[in-house]
């Protein structure tokens, strides 16, 4: 990869798919993972030990229910610890899922035809381990129905002005589009694998799940509207959920959170870990699926652009964070920039500067770019980062406020990090059972891509041309 | 299955989108209205050239919508101006630009709704039998095959004349579907 920037590349580097796939080869290719090929002892070993860490969660949750949330590290100044950063770091990594489904969708951009299914199940896998936290700080969890406007004896209704209860309705809406998105596209798929399948009784239960799709003209064609207006809904569902979530912040007075930069810098930052996780979930997975000629490296290419430009929009909301609080020339706020610095917790600062502002600037170079290894490696490192990010916004802010008699320090017990392994665990094995039985590409849209770039209507889609003249 | 000699329709079968798109074309200037045409993914034009009519997703996504969004600003607005009228350091209790974004959620929630089951609706989903399932190649619907069905409602349709025009029309085969 020594040429001169001008040059075209390998071929390889600049198709959305391979050539020579014909529709047949596209379904079966897809299907076989899921219907007749063998996982073997490396999903079984995977599996098992995500299944553990499950285990675990399930222990800290039990404990957590049985003494409250004293076993963890939360106390007054910092009352909102490791569960509300959890809770921010989850719910963005959420987010690449639907930038790719609706945005994408909408902007027609067929690169995200084999990316789209897996990163909107990464989503729903990650929304629902955000959905945990908050549950699990309630101080009394099993009335969380408070949170919903119900009819009561106590005549008592939710504070509709609070961006906490914003929160409840934008998180729980965002899941359920998310969830009725991803299985109406996977319906076609479903109808593909009842007829694939030779096993009568996995037949029967795809074809369940397929709500009889036969593929009839008219069928498509209503489909098609439904989907591409899920997509026109869920795009600004995309902005409005990270932006409720900075609000829960922006609406409190507390230096480092009272900043109307948040919900623009929480939405970017939120893509930004997004498309990390799903180059970390796409690398390894391509591999074991044997899936290079679909997930190609255009697709990590152009993660990896997303990642340059959401990272400089993260790092844009550092310096003016930053910026704001000596221009605002209040005290308080000037200490607070100073403190994240230089104080007690300047090591999550410094660590965070180099993961989301020096890391990403890597991403410049093309050679970096698709360099498979090392784009994993940096997916690693800015998921660490981002969840550092919410880390220095939710602990330094709270640790020192305005009176410094009342400033403290914030220790995480072994439940903390118990529990946010066990959310890992989770996610791990949501996502390692929906690779085993549901298919991880979008079979029809692969048929559909296979149609546009492969009968000479429109020529093979490259993206070299637009740099070329 | 089941042996019957009700006939639910004339299948044919074709390789390429194009011969399909073609035959669809045929089928709709020869006069047939009760035809369908089966495809594994989504072809433009396709339920156009049959002469299907134009889809009313939009309106249920739309009726929906203001649904949702009705309730998401009506719940707030019954809670703060009626139901529980409290006077917080002076805030109007229609204060509506904090009802904003439960609104909007709610009206993407609704119209999202409207959307899926509106489509499933009009389509006749979740339809656990359908008559074209008996033709053994429609396996290959969902894969890499294209079909046709002149249905037998059609007042068109006669055994012998419609199997002539579909053999026309240069199908990979030509089967009748029992009912």
């Amino acid at each position: 990869m020594s040429q001169a920037p001008t040059a075209t590349p390998p071929l390889e580097t600049t198709l959305v798919i391979q050539p020579g796939h014909t529709y047949a080869s596209v379904t079966d290719k897809i299907s076989d993972v899921v219907l007749t090929r063998r996982f073997g002892i490396h999903w079984l070993a995977a599996v098992s030990l995500a299944g553990m860490m499950v285990g675990l969660l399930g222990l800290g949750v039990t404990y957590l229910f049985a003494r409250g949330v004293g076993i963890w590290g939360v106390d007054i100044p910092v009352a909102w610890g490791f569960a509300i950063v959890n809770f921010v770091w989850w719910i963005g990594i959420g987010h690449a899922g639907t930038f790719i489904s609706a945005m994408l969708l909408l902007m027609r951009q067929d690169w995200r035809t084999s990316i789209n299914r897996f990163a909107e199940a990464m989503t729903l896998f990650a929304v629902a381990c955000a959905g945990m936290f908050p549950l699990l700080h309630l101080g009394r969890p099993w009335k969380f129905y408070y949170l919903f406007p119900y009819p009561n004896t106590m005549y008592l209704w939710p504070q509709f002005r609070s961006a906490l209860i914003w929160d409840v309705f934008a998180v729980s809406t965002y899941f359920t589009v998310s969830l009725i998105f991803w299985y109406i596209g996977l319906v076609p798929d479903f109808a593909t694998l009842r007829d694939q399948a030779k096993n009568k009784l996995v037949a029967r239960i795809y074809g369940v799940f397929s709500l009889g799709w036969r593929g009839a003209a008219t069928h498509w064609r209503r489909y098609q509207s439904a989907y591409l207006l899920l997509g026109g809904l869920a795009a600004p569902l995309v902005v409005s959920v990270h932006s409720v979530v900075s609000m829960d912040f922006a609406e409190a007075q507390l230096p480092g959170w009272h900043t109307t930069i948040f919900p623009p810098y929480f939405v970017a930052g939120a893509i930004f870990s997004g498309f990390a996780m799903v180059l970390s979930l796409a690398i390894p997975m391509r591999v074991f699926f044997r899936l290079q000629d679909m997930i190609t490296i255009r697709h990590i290419d152009n993660c990896a652009k997303l990642l340059l430009v959401t990272g400089l929009i993260v790092a844009y909301g550092y310096s003016l964070e930053a910026f704001m609080s000596w221009y605002s020339g209040d005290i308080h706020d000037m200490y607070m920039s100073t403190n994240r610095a230089f104080g007690p917790y300047a090591w999550s600062y410094w660590l965070i500067i180099f993961c989301n502002v020096i890391t990403p600037q890597f991403l410049w170079f093309r050679q970096i770019r698709q360099n498979v290894p090392l784009m994993f490696l940096i997916s690693l490192i800015i998921q660490i980062g981002m969840w550092g990010e919410r880390f220095v916004i939710v602990i330094t802010s709270l640790h020192r406020d305005f009176m410094p008699s009342s400033w403290g320090m914030y220790h995480p017990t072994s439940w903390d990090w118990l529990i946010l392994m066990g959310t890992i665990g989770f996610f791990l094995f949501c996502f390692l059972l929906f690779c085993r039985f549901i298919p991880v590409i979008s079979i029809s849209e692969m048929r559909e891509l296979v149609h546009s770039t492969g009968h000479g209507e429109h020529p093979p889609d490259t993206f070299e041309p637009a740099f070329a003249d | 299955m089941k042996k019957s000699t009700v006939i639910h329709g004339m299948l044919a079968e074709f390789d390429s989108e194009d011969q399909v798109l073609e035959a669809a074309h045929r089928v709709h200037e020869a006069g047939y209205v009760q035809v369908e045409a089966y495809s594994p993914m989504p072809i433009h034009g396709l339920s156009e050239a049959l002469g299907q009519q134009k889809t009313k997703v939009p309106v249920a996504t739309f009726w929906c919508g203001l649904l949702g969004a009705t309730l998401g600003f009506g719940v707030p607005w019954y809670a703060n101006v009626i139901s529980y009228r409290w006077n917080i350091g002076g805030r109007p209790p229609n204060s509506w630009p904090a009802f904003i974004p439960i609104t909007f959620e709610m009206m993407v929630l609704g119209a999202s709704f409207g959307a899926v089951l509106g489509m499933l609706g009009m389509n006749g989903l979740p339809q656990p039998y359908h008559p074209v399932f008996n033709a053994p190649q429609f396996v290959r619907a969902s894969k890499d095959r294209f079909f046709i069905c002149i249905e037998a409602k059609d007042p068109k349709y006669d055994t012998a004349q419609t199997r002539q025009f579909l053999e026309e029309l240069k199908p990979l085969s030509i089967a009748e579907v029992p009912e």
